[in-house]
């Protein structure tokens, strides 16, 4: 049984529109039916690009917005359906760390006020000295010094503020943290210093996280299983290293294909899958494969009309594709390799299929 | 001669009851026709305000310049804001980070580009629709007669992007100073960016200035890379040669610290320490030496002088340069022992890797002195 287990997550925000009657006209679809499951002591990251859902997903999973359908299973209750109060005391065991780390700090507390705060309202910690001496033990596990207690959160730097983000999330003892782009607010030296502390703080304490962010190369680096999102769903969802040496659905392959490599003579010769165009809007999502629009794999058949569900292939190397066995075997090939350059160009040109 | 030649660029940020800030000390760099000139570093370096002192974007008050910024004969620095204005646009183009942001939101995308058209090539009305209509179709935006008529706000992040290119490009300029342009877009769509700019710059023979904090990016775009850190250049070399032998400390850090999709999982980052607030004056000595693992005291004695140590046209600001692996048979020693010394000590085996990772002199240093 899985720590976290998610089944057919569904986030819709309705499109209100009227003055005095909200009217709902639509609704965007940001997280349209996703399962997965996070194992306890596992890290599963989430990528994506930005309108993908994946911030949605991760703000469900802690009931931050509210889930259209679906379960959240933690630890065998399923939070969709908890009361309020219940859930609020489920929330201890799930934290998160946020993307901006001066946005999601009171500018008017002190870091002692700030950790402490959660932990008064949990209950942890029988009095103001023993709350304090917990919280010296969590700064000295991030890294900051003991002078922080009194100190406020412009005083420090970048790096030190997600620091904090992740000590606040700590003094809870939680089981799963979800941290959402815990490291793209900053600068690259000072990223590395990051992902290496959460790296051994879940060592440490067997933390379980959940990491949503949209540099491939920092989520491949610290997860064990990743899963692809585009457009509200799941395409891919594969363990780190498999998914890296094959992906299988076309989206992850471009994805992966446009990540710049800091090697030349690797930039060199590699091939780049352009996509053309935008990500559809979310409100109005495309009929069948929501990715056919922009694959250059699209085939006549299947892709607009029937959406593809998460498979197995084996290895738990799951893709949403119709023909993700046929393009990992060569025999449906994709519309640039096919055609000529100057046809490649105009765009969707379906892609031949070769007889195998 | 080079077609943008900076030479000893400074800019100090200056107020009244306030200390002076050196945002930039001495920088210089060339840009050639048909060339890549790449700009790195982390924020706070510099490298912004370079590109806004080049286009002469820099308020008057508050700012002292020095040192000079030749193009075509002229010094970008110290010339007539009318002249400045002729060549802006028409001579010397920009792409910023935020194309939201750099677009007017009340204005639609066609007037936007023709006044450009109208202000540097004397196109008028149906000419100058027709050209800016040619200008987004080059740029790849699907649609241009439509798109002309429509608000900023209407188009996607890298149709923006695409359109402030369009803008850069409208009248072929020489040189294209790119600052961040695709660090507001998401990956798919920053490699069609990138894919366009190598295009501008092989078919055009534009001389691009691309300032970004991407390394990954340089690495597949840059001819040449001048490494920034605390406002001066710290390292410069070719491309091939910067990554395949990074010899400053900070440049050979930022390519350790950063994950690569294709490097195999499990090894710990080896991250560089401090932030960029724990630094020195360049005039006291290296401003990176606080977070230095190899620093010994003579950085710390003096301003640092670019030197090409290893070979020809790769320059590095510093004293004890990061020698290549081959070179450093001794340091392999070092580290074992490092290494042998922590499991004899009974610290896990994760502790020992740590120090073993460290920068081969680092380790060499701290055996030959544990202070």
């Amino acid at each position: 049984m899985s720590l976290l287990e998610l089944s057919d997550v569904q986030v819709h925000f309705p499109i209100k529109k009227g003055v005095f009657f909200d009217r709902t006209v639509g609704h965007v679809y940001a997280v349209d039916g996703v399962s997965l499951s996070v194992e306890a002591g596992q890290t599963y990251g989430l990528v994506g690009e930005s309108g993908c859902g994946k911030t949605t997903l991760g703000r469900a999973i802690l009931r931050l917005v509210d889930i259209t359908n679906g379960e959240v299973v933690f630890d065998g209750t399923d939070l969709a359906k908890l009361p309020p109060e219940e859930m609020r005391r489920q929330r201890s065991r799930l934290q998160m760390v946020f993307q901006d780390p001066l946005g999601s700090l009171d500018p008017r507390q002190n870091i002692e006020s700030t950790l402490a705060e959660g932990m008064e309202a949990h209950g942890i910690g029988a009095d103001k000295a023993e709350r304090r001496e917990r919280i010296l033990r969590i700064l000295d596990k991030v890294g900051l010094p003991e002078n922080s207690l009194s100190r406020y959160p412009h005083e420090f730097s970048g790096g030190q503020r997600q620091r904090i983000g992740i000590a606040r999330a700590l003094a809870l003892e939680p089981d799963v943290i979800i941290c959402d782009e815990p490291v793209s607010a900053l600068d690259v030296s000072i990223q590395a210093q990051v992902v290496n502390l959460l790296e051994e703080l879940q060592e440490e304490l067997g933390l379980t996280y959940v990491v949503i962010a949209h540099d491939l190369a920092v989520v491949r680096h610290i997860s064990d299983v990743i899963g692809v999102m585009y457009l509200g769903s799941l395409v891919e969802e594969a363990p780190s290293d498999a998914l890296y040496a094959e992906p299988k659905h076309p989206y992850t392959r471009a994805l992966m294909s446009a990540v710049p490599i800091p090697d030349p003579s690797v930039e060199d010769d590699r091939e780049r899958i352009l996509l053309q165009g935008d990500l559809p809007s979310p409100s109005s999502p495309p009929t069948g494969c929501r990715f056919h629009t922009r694959c250059p794999w699209k085939q006549d058949t299947l892709c607009d009309t029937e959406r593809p569900v998460l498979t197995d292939l084996g290895d738990g190397h799951k893709v949403a594709c119709h023909y993700a066995a046929e393009i990992a075997a060569g025999t449906v090939v994709r519309a640039g390799e096919a055609a000529d350059e100057d046809d490649a160009k105009e765009g969707r040109e379906p892609a031949s299929v070769v007889a195998p | 001669m080079a077609l943008l030649s900076v030479d000893e660029l400074s800019i100090t940020f200056t107020g009244r009851g306030r200390r002076d800030i050196k945002a930039v000390s001495g920088v210089s760099f060339d840009v050639d026709q048909g060339q890549v000139v790449g700009l790195v570093g982390e924020s706070g370096c510099g490298k912004s305000v370079t590109s806004l002192a080049l286009m002469g974007l820099l308020p008057d008050r508050g700012v002292r310049l020095g040192g000079r910024a030749e193009f075509d004969g002229g010094d970008l620095l110290t010339m007539s804001q009318s002249r400045l204005r002729d060549l802006r646009g028409s001579q010397i183009a920009m792409i910023f980070q935020d194309p939201l942001s750099s677009l007017n939101p009340v204005v639609p995308i066609g007037v936007q580009v023709t006044e450009i058209l109208s202000r540097h090539r004397g196109l008028k009305g149906a000419a100058a629709r027709k050209e800016a209509a040619h200008l987004l179709d080059r740029v790849g935006i699907p649609d241009p007669t439509r798109r002309l008529k429509e608000y900023p706000h209407q188009l996607s992040g890298g149709m923006r992007q695409r359109a402030l290119i369009a803008m850069a490009v409208a009248c072929a300029p020489r040189l294209l100073i790119a600052d961040e342009p695709t660090t507001a877009l998401d990956v798919t769509i920053q490699a069609q960016i990138l894919e366009l700019l190598k295009e501008l710059v092989d078919e055009e023979g534009t001389a691009l200035l691309m300032i970004t904090h991407d390394l990954g990016v340089v690495a597949g775009l840059c001819d040449e890379v001048n490494v920034l850190y605390a406002g001066k250049v710290v390292e410069s070399a070719g491309r091939r040669a910067l990554f395949e032998a990074p010899t400053h400390p900070y440049a050979h850090g930022l390519l350790g610290s950063i994950p690569r999709l294709d490097a195999p999982r499990g090894e710990p980052l080896k991250p560089i320490r401090g932030s960029i607030n724990d630094r020195i004056d360049w005039a006291d000595g290296c401003a990176f030496a606080p977070r230095c693992d190899s620093y010994t005291l003579e950085c710390l004695s003096g301003a640092v002088e670019l030197t090409e140590p290893r070979e020809p046209a790769h320059h590095v600001r510093c004293v004890n340069p990061v020698l290549p692996a081959a070179d450093v048979v001794g340091a392999d020693v070092a580290d074992a022992d490092v290494a042998d010394a922590a499991d004899a000590a009974g610290a896990d085996v994760a502790d020992a890797a740590d120090v073993a990772s460290e920068s081969p002199v680092a380790a060499a240093k701290k055996t030959e002195a544990p202070s």
